[in-house]
């Protein structure tokens, strides 16, 4: 570890908190409906899309309603994703000439899109032409985020809102977190990384003569684009196999930087908005403390261990100075992308600039533990604000337990019936990830994907279906996940992990906006304050983390003590 | 039914404004304001595409600087449901994806380190000459090993190390801002200065 390590961790955080703010005012006006700088060109086209589609925006839904248009919506979305990647050897823009995704891998696609996943069981450069990348991929990059910062903005409401039975409308809400937040902030974005060197071109590939006189045939396309609303909206399916470690699209630092901001920036700013919708700033900032505390901890764990490099390696005469090379990138070295590492699993993200299956055993047991924690840390647009509220419920209601006081989140008892809904929603994850772990792990067909083994192959099948149910999307790729069997049940954690988790929280909404608001009373537990920070902390750790102990253990764990005593497998 | 109608125009509003125009907006300013960058980063010698500045190639000439292992495969010619080494595709870019205690990791390294030993190279070895990159295509090594490799290169070319040396280090890319990133050499772009120095 070196002082310019910790110092570009330090940098690159504090970049994203600093834009927290006017992001999340930004965001607090346009959900609120008021007039913004964009207003002038953006609302004559979001009249016409309302029209065009038959929305009153007026009209407001009540919890259930918005939970069914939003379902109505994903369906929608699955059916197009899944036909244009079956079809796409007779779509345009295909100058590769790839044939259709066959079904199981088109299937596992388009679920992993729709949920904001974007788990990638395919290569992108050898799989997807032009078309399936802009018209399938990415518009699903741009409609499940926004997705999900419609359900955040539903929530929010629930909370800022006294004795309503209605949460806004979620037609307006995803259209207008698309034509305001992440379209306009792409666009600036995709500048950056093309400044920056990343390609953006409809040519599919480039044929060249190396010095040598080889033959090197090199994958192009329309990736700036990508890349931009790739990490904006925590979606992270690359545009090539390797992700953000390929050098086209992650040219060097700056990109780099980009990249990691624009994966915290709206998660981060998201907490802000919450604050100042329910009317209480210090509440939103009270959220980004204790992601903050918890993804400093975990970037610095995975930058400790990386840095240290592979004791097996160092035996052999390598020089341990820059860490763990295997499986990284020169121009980013141990710190950029142990940083990388956090953030991305930190985030639902899932976009990676190293191989996560080469992270040495703690290295690798942080990203897997960030999340299994659910995706919270500050988690995916929208999705992670939400999955937080879950945890605040959970802390008030474990603190009035102590106390002997009926539990109150800003103002709005909390009951048995949300406490129930909550811990459904929480375990999902559980049931999801160490289901069918346990299933694969003792089935000849899945353990037959694996590409390493001992300890090391319990933790790829893990990573597998914790990213999935979590929607995260990164891997340990060496698990050779395009078979039947990983690509249907990848996708039903994925499926879970996504619907099973909101409507229950939906539900919640819809309650907690029908309560009415108390004010605070001098027996009132304050949620902004650092006590509360330090509780949340612990609720995340104990009731999101400590069911996985056995299962790491006997995964990463296990490995780093193999490892430091030199058992190879 | 009353979410059909939203659900389908909604979407292929979107599907045209965020997948199509956009894409396609931004596929022309790239190629008005960023040609090199919207193109990959071609270099041209002689009136032939070389490479790009951004990928690495494979070079096992004696004469040129090599770059890192790199992982890369493509279809057996013989068997399509399996893949043969081919380090440097960039038509299909790959990690080992090995863990840190995978026996094919010691073994490749251990192999790797034995050859390094033979060439002279003594001491601490530079990590990134004996491990593979992310992404198979890293373009760039640590200023260390292309020092280490500076003599070798000097003698199949028959010119002077310390002239290859000078070259090398100013060749090094510093970290951006001097923080940010970490200190590298362009294989490609040194190879191509030194095919222009002797």
């Amino acid at each position: 570890m070196t002082f310019t390590g910790w110092l570009q961790i330090g940098l690159i955080l504090g970049l994203a908190a600093l834009t927290a703010r006017p992001l999340g005012f930004y965001m607090a006006r346009v959900f609120s409906g008021e007039s913004t700088l964009l207003s002038p060109v953006l609302a004559p086209i979001e009249r016409g899309f309302y029209k065009l589609a038959g929305v009153a925006p007026e009209r407001e839904q009540g919890w259930l309603a918005y939970t069914l248009a939003m379902l109505a919506f994903s369906a929608a979305g699955f059916v197009s994703l899944y036909a244009i990647l079956r079809l796409q050897a007779f779509l345009p823009l295909n100058p590769q000439g790839f044939d259709g995704v066959p079904p199981d891998l088109a299937f596992n696609t388009a679920v992993s899109f729709l949920t904001n996943t974007n788990w990638q069981a395919y290569g992108g450069e050898t799989t997807m032409s032009h078309f399936s990348q802009m018209a399938g991929l990415a518009v699903h990059n741009f409609l499940s985020a926004a997705t999900g910062v419609a359900l955040a903005l539903a929530v929010t409401r629930a909370f800022a809102r006294a004795n309503a039975a209605t949460l806004g409308n979620f037609w307006v809400d995803m259209t207008r977190a698309t034509l305001y937040v992440l379209l306009p902030l792409s666009l600036v974005l995709a500048l950056g990384f093309l400044a920056s060197g990343v390609p953006q071109t409809l040519q599919g590939s480039v044929d060249t003569t190396t010095l040598e006189g080889a033959r090197q045939t090199i994958a192009l396309g329309p990736m700036a684009s990508q890349e931009a609303i790739k990490q904006l909206g925590t979606n992270g399916g690359g545009f090539f196999n390797t992700n953000a470690a390929h050098p086209l699209e992650n040219p060097n630092a700056f990109a780099n930087i980009l990249q990691i901001w624009s994966m915290l920036a709206l998660s981060t700013a998201l907490l802000v908005t919450f604050g100042v919708m329910v009317g209480d700033e210090r509440q939103g900032w009270a959220f980004v403390q204790t992601v903050g505390i918890l993804l400093v901890v975990g970037a610095g764990i995975v930058y400790w261990a990386e840095s240290a490099g592979n004791p097996l390696l160092t035996t052999l005469g390598l020089d341990p100075a820059a860490g763990n090379m295997e499986g990284k990138e020169q121009r980013f070295g141990a710190s950029m992308s142990a940083l990388y590492a956090a953030v991305t699993t930190g985030l639902s993200c899932g976009a990676v600039n190293a191989m996560h299956d080469s992270l040495t055993p703690l290295g690798g047991l942080i990203p897997l533990f960030l999340i299994q924690l659910g995706e919270i840390l500050p988690g995916g647009v929208g999705s992670g604000l939400y999955g937080l509220i879950v945890f605040a419920i959970l802390s008030v209601f474990i603190a009035g337990l102590m106390v002997g006081r009926t539990p109150e989140f800003l103002g709005k008892k909390i009951e048995s019936r949300e406490i129930k809904l909550a811990m459904l929603a929480v375990l999902i994850l559980p049931l999801a990830i160490l289901g069918y772990s346990s299933v694969a792990a003792v089935l000849p067909s899945a353990l037959a994907s694996l590409a390493n083994n001992g300890p090391h192959g319990l933790s790829e099948i893990l990573y597998a279906y914790t990213s999935a149910a979590g929607n995260n999307g990164s891997a340990f790729a060496g698990l050779s996940a395009n078979t039947p069997w990983y690509n249907v049940t990848t996708a039903i954690a994925m499926i879970l992990g996504r619907f099973a988790y909101v409507v229950p929280v939906m539900a919640i909404a819809g309650a907690v906006a029908a309560k009415k608001k108390a004010q605070p009373s001098a027996g009132t537990f304050p949620t902004d304050g650092g006590l509360f920070v330090g509780l949340l902390i612990g609720v995340i750790l104990i009731v999101g983390g400590l069911q996985y102990f056995p299962a790491l253990a006997l995964g990463p764990i296990v490995e780093h003590v193999l490892m430091l005593a030199g058992k190879t497998f | 039914m009353q979410y059909l109608r939203p659900a389908v125009v909604l979407l292929l509003l979107f599907t045209l404004l965020t997948g199509i125009l956009y894409p396609l907006a931004l596929t022309g300013v790239a190629a008005l304001a960023f040609p090199w960058q919207a193109g990959g980063e071609l270099i041209a010698r002689n009136g032939k595409v070389v490479g790009s500045a951004l990928i690495g190639q494979n070079f096992t000439d004696p004469r040129y600087f090599q770059p890192r292992p790199s992982a890369t495969s493509t279809p057996d010619p013989n068997d399509a449901s399996k893949t043969v080494d081919a380090p440097y595709n960039a038509a299909n870019s790959s990690g080992s994806n090995l863990g840190p205690t995978s026996k094919a990791l010691i073994d490749r390294v251990t192999a790797a380190v034995e050859e390094k030993r033979k060439a002279g190279w003594t001491g601490a070895l530079p990590a990134d000459a004996l491990t593979t990159s992310a992404s198979g295509l890293d373009p760039h090594i640590s200023p260390e090993n292309a020092l280490l490799q500076a003599p070798s290169v000097a003698k199949a070319r028959g010119v002077d190390a310390e002239k290859l040396r000078a070259l090398i280090l100013s060749h090094v890319d510093k970290p951006w801002l001097g923080v940010l990133g970490e200190r590298r050499v362009n294989v490609l772009l040194l190879n191509l200065a030194l095919d222009d120095l002797t």
